[in-house]
């Protein structure tokens, strides 16, 4: 009998190869690093991004047509969870990158940086592919608990120290709210299992929905939905650079992604109730991302409010409901990721004698000092404001499309008008790179930033564009073989 | 069913030579004045190979076929294709793109600010125009109908006047509050109708697919895009800001194509496909178009800027177009194409009279010049006929703009007709007194009395817009018999509907 557990178990074990592949990397990155000290920064970031990416690929390629629970019911590996691993991945390996490059820069580099960033990866691994209460708890604090030391990771700054305990607190208080809404949930259908869960659903009564908020509201926070988006500005302000544009990136998908899964996974049956709440949430995202932002002079607190909107765009498309809303909202921060990405890459080229400049004003001029990063940043700017022929625009246009659909027209035309006011600030920081006259130069752009952004400007347009269909195709195929 | 793409080719063929410009900047190094001036070439012979392809495309094109021709359809993805095809409106709008977008680089050449990027974004919105009036898909449609405001608003914040920052802001902001809109219609129309495809969706709308109650909110939705493009009396506030920021060409640009889209987009949509709602709100559009036509004349003639006033008086042409859409008439629809057509030719080309001096003394105070007629004679000549085809009067191609949509309106309703009667007077009263105060009387100005006239590359620019202006105002059968099946198939659906009613 345990003979034959154990057999099992390590059956299972080869549908979690990209995890194992993560989780080994940590393991022995810990023991070289302890051995090798902060040198061994380098070569242990070049193996973690390495793992990363085959990590995500081994988790693209390997992804079956129907979805296979393993663990006892533990984790579910399906498709939709293997698309968003694959772009956790590679959006996680490109941070990283740009990171490692900064911090070796500044010589300030660590070798805790690459493991934590791949540990907070297997966090957010484990978090897609969820499939009952406790995995969903151990993949969010994984994540989160890495990504709070990643926040204070600059100890001898303030601003670093203040963003990681800010981030840490009000973190914990989001895990104590989602653990009472899991504990309520258990209580009243008797299991943590997802599909017994959606079984005993019908008959559990209204304690369920109370739990079923709960949990909504501890996600929401880590999705930094509006109104639980309060730590964010301050979080992207005060971690050092790379490590906001590694926050603003994989994470945001997974939490997306995660909390696809638990609606659409046990609550299925209930998506005229959580319908309201994800409703609510969207819209208080995308007025206040749009509203708050056009007051902001740092370009990290924008970035910030900006992803509050963006965040608010993949919960309507989940508040739509069903297959095609989950395959809209993996559509939307697909093509949001690679363009933030590249918007911090522009960022990190803000320096100046040796110091990170991060005011919007820093920009000033940028066209006729930097007409190529000009460029390319204009290129994000206008995509990430959903102006087509950009990729931004196709995925607001799938958004719109799952939301109308679903008949959500007045969150529809908030979300339009949102995003002309949310166009103000994006067209501003356009303005100041183009027609203000120019501030003192920026230092030299380094080859790891001026690719990442180069390569961020032709995913934007044309790469996404073109492989739009492509990747709405696939995102619908693998939504609709993982849900019901 | 055209085995060769030649729109698709002709389209991007302005991208192909931006992406050029780009990639010899990317490996020149530093700007010179000489690489500045290989661009400006590179750019010109784009656009006229541009053109070139065009006339192509015409040669294939069967003018008397109702329907679209020289389609290519390419699946893309979540529903959208990349569906191409023009009939005679789109060919005939994307004609007057082509054939002004050479004009326009020669008006820019005495640009010397970043002339790579400048000419990189004036071949991407050629581009976009052409992807405009060629799109076949409502969602391309969109995509090239809002992919507009980008280069617009860099050309304008760049390399505009004094108050450009404003002026840039205002037209992107207010152009994408209206467009976004319509994206909320036309998303939903395409899951109504479950087709993105125009005619599909035309065929769809006029066997009943869309209910009345649903057709006033979709024409809403539409009519807050194309009203602000047009623009229309109340929301065209942002034109004359735009305008007088804007550089020449984009000046031209903008009054004599992008203007345009709205009311290709209130004969490609809103009539046909929302028969109903237009009957219903047509009312609204007259008394919109009515004041339109006589509130702008009466500002432009109080303006002391001379771009301003054009600015204005473009709405008050438009003021006729949009009228004549919404008179449902053969006569008023295809006066109304003709007007479009017409103003793009001599509004674009009173920009370039203001150009002409700008570039000189870099005022457009009306106040400032005075007695130009001596210095530069055929300047003033030049000047002096195309402010004659703005005022309408008979032998330019004002004139039959004018007539066709007045008379095409008056069966339908006279009042409105008669008001927009008072236009005319209005426009020869504000255009004359500028003519008047710019060209004749002493030359008061010390710094006038040097002024050059026309040079060669002038001379070029202006001799197609003169050609132009009189030879569709003596035989404006070409264009109108061009256009006419075109109208036949807009009116062929709306007269079902208007029957059925």
């Amino acid at each position: 009998m345990e003979a034959e557990l154990l057999a099992r178990l390590v059956a299972d074990l080869g549908w979690v190869r990209p995890e194992l592949l993560l989780v080994g990397f940590v393991l022995l990155g810990t023991l070289l690093g302890a051995w090798g000290g902060d040198r061994s920064s380098g070569p242990l970031s070049g193996l973690a991004i390495a793992a990363l990416v085959a990590a995500a690929i081994l988790a693209f390629v390997a992804s079956p047509a129907t979805p296979v629970i393993v663990f006892n019911g533990a984790l579910a590996v399906d498709g939709y969870g293997s698309f968003a691993k694959g772009v956790i991945g590679l959006a996680a390996a490109a941070t990283l990158w740009l990171g490692a490059d900064r911090f070796a820069r500044t010589n300030a580099r660590r070798f805790e940086f690459p493991l934590l960033v791949a540990l907070s990866a297997v966090g957010m691994f484990v978090m897609v592919s969820a499939n009952d209460l406790i995995t969903l708890y151990v993949g969010l604090e994984l994540q989160s608990l890495a990504a709070y030391v990643l926040a204070a990771f600059r100890r001898d700054d303030a601003r670093s120290s203040e963003a990681g305990l800010k981030y840490f607190v009000l973190g914990a208080l989001a895990s104590g709210l989602l653990l009472y809404g899991a504990s309520l949930i258990y209580g009243f259908t008797g299991s943590v299992r997802f599909d017994l869960i959606a079984q005993a659903a019908p008959e559990a009564g209204v304690g369920l929905v109370f739990g079923l908020v709960f949990l909504i509201c501890g996600l929401a926070f880590k999705l930094s939905a509006a109104p639980f988006h309060m730590w964010t500005p301050d979080v992207y302000e005060g971690a050092p650079t790379p490590v906001t544009a590694f926050f603003a990136a994989a994470p945001k998908l997974a939490a997306v992604a995660l909390l696809a899964r638990v609606l659409l996974g046990p609550f299925s049956e209930m998506t005229d109730q959580w319908r309201q709440v994800i409703t609510a949430l969207a819209g208080f995202s995308l007025v206040v991302g749009a509203f708050i932002a056009l007051a902001q002079t740092n370009i990290k607190r924008l970035m910030a409010y900006s992803s509050i909107h963006n965040v608010g765009f993949a919960l309507m498309a989940l508040a739509a409901g069903g297959r095609e809303g989950a395959g809209a909202a993996l559509v939307y921060m697909t093509i949001y990721l690679p363009t933030t990405i590249g918007i911090f890459a522009g960022i990190l080229a803000m320096r100046r004698d040796g110091e990170d400049v991060e005011t919007i004003d820093d920009l000033s001029g940028l066209a006729s000092r930097k007409p190529w990063l000009a460029m390319m940043m204009t290129a994000l700017m206008f995509s990430v404001a959903g102006i087509p022929p950009l990729a931004g625009f196709f995925g607001k246009l799938v958004a719109f499309q799952v939301a109308i659909g679903a008949g959500l027209w007045p969150l529809a035309v908030l979300a339009a008008v949102a995003t002309v006011v949310s166009a103000a600030y994006y067209l501003n920081i356009i303005k100041v790179m183009w027609v203000n006259p120019a501030a003192a130069p920026l230092m030299p752009t380094g080859g790891v930033v001026a690719i990442t952004a180069g390569a961020a400007t032709l995913l934007v347009f044309p790469g996404l564009v073109i492989a739009f269909g492509w990747i709405a195709h696939m995102a619908a195929t693998a939504a609709g073989a993982s849900f019901p | 069913m055209n085995g060769f793409p030649i729109l698709t080719l002709m389209t991007f063929l302005p991208a192909a030579g931006a992406l050029f410009i780009l990639a010899a900047r990317w490996s020149s190094g530093p700007a010179h004045p000489g690489h500045d001036n290989g661009v400006k070439w590179i750019a010109l012979i784009t656009t006229l190979a541009t053109l070139g392809l065009n006339l192509l495309a015409l040669g294939r094109f069967d003018p008397a076929m109702t329907g679209f021709q020289l389609v290519e359809r390419v699946a893309w993805g979540a529903g959208v294709e990349y569906h191409m095809g023009v009939d005679q409106l789109a060919m005939a709008l994307i004609v007057l793109t082509n054939a002004l977008m050479p004009i326009c680089i020669l008006a820019s050449w005495s640009i010397e600010k970043q002339v790579s990027a400048y000419m990189t974004l004036f071949l991407v919105l050629q581009t976009l125009m052409q992807g405009v009036f060629a799109a076949m898909d409502i969602v391309l449609f969109y995509v090239f109908f809002e992919g507009v405001l980008i280069p617009m608003f860099i050309l304008i914040g760049v390399w505009g006047g004094k108050n450009r920052v404003y002026a840039s802001f205002k037209f992107f902001l207010y152009t994408l509050l209206g467009s976004v809109l319509m994206l909320v219609a036309l998303v939903a129309m395409a899951l109504i109708a479950r087709s993105t495809s125009i005619p599909d969706l035309t065929a769809f709308a006029q066997s009943g697919g869309f209910s009345e109650a649903l057709q006033i909110w979709l024409w809403l939705a539409f009519f807050a895009s194309f009203a602000v493009k047009m623009p229309m009396w109340p929301v065209h506030t942002w034109l004359p800001d735009a305008h007088v920021e804007a550089p020449t060409a984009a000046s031209v640009i903008l009054a004599a194509v992008l203007l345009k889209m709205g009311g290709y987009g209130f004969l490609r949509f809103s009539l046909p496909m929302f028969p109903d709602a237009s009957a219903y709100f047509t009312p609204l559009v007259f008394i919109l178009s009515v004041i339109a036509i006589v509130y702008a004349s009466l500002v432009a003639f109080r303006q002391t800027d001379i771009k301003k006033l054009i600015a204005y008086s473009s709405v008050a042409h438009m003021g006729f177009v949009t009228m004549g859409i919404f008179a449902g008439t053969e006569q008023g629809i295809q006066g109304a194409i003709f007007q479009m057509l017409s103003h793009g030719v001599i509004s674009g080309a009173l920009f370039l009279v203001v150009g002409v001096i700008y570039d000189r003394m870099h005022t457009r105070e009306i106040a400032f010049y005075g007695g130009l007629v001596h210095r530069m004679p055929v300047y003033a000549a030049i000047f002096l006929l195309f402010t004659m085809g703005n005022v309408g009067l008979p032998g330019t191609s004002g004139f039959v703009g004018e007539i066709l949509t007045m008379a095409g309106t008056f069966p339908v309703n006279a009042w409105v007709a008669a008001g927009a009667a008072t236009g005319v007077i209005l426009s020869a009263v504000y255009a004359l007194t500028l003519y008047r105060k710019v060209a004749f009387g002493k030359i008061e100005n010390p710094k006038l009395a040097s002024i050059a006239d026309l040079d060669a590359r002038e001379w070029v620019m202006f001799t197609p817009l003169v050609v132009a202006t009189l030879v569709l105002g003596v035989a404006p059968m070409i264009a109108l018999d061009f256009t006419r099946p075109a109208v036949a198939a807009i009116l062929a659906g709306y007269d079902v509907f208007a029957s059925s009613r």
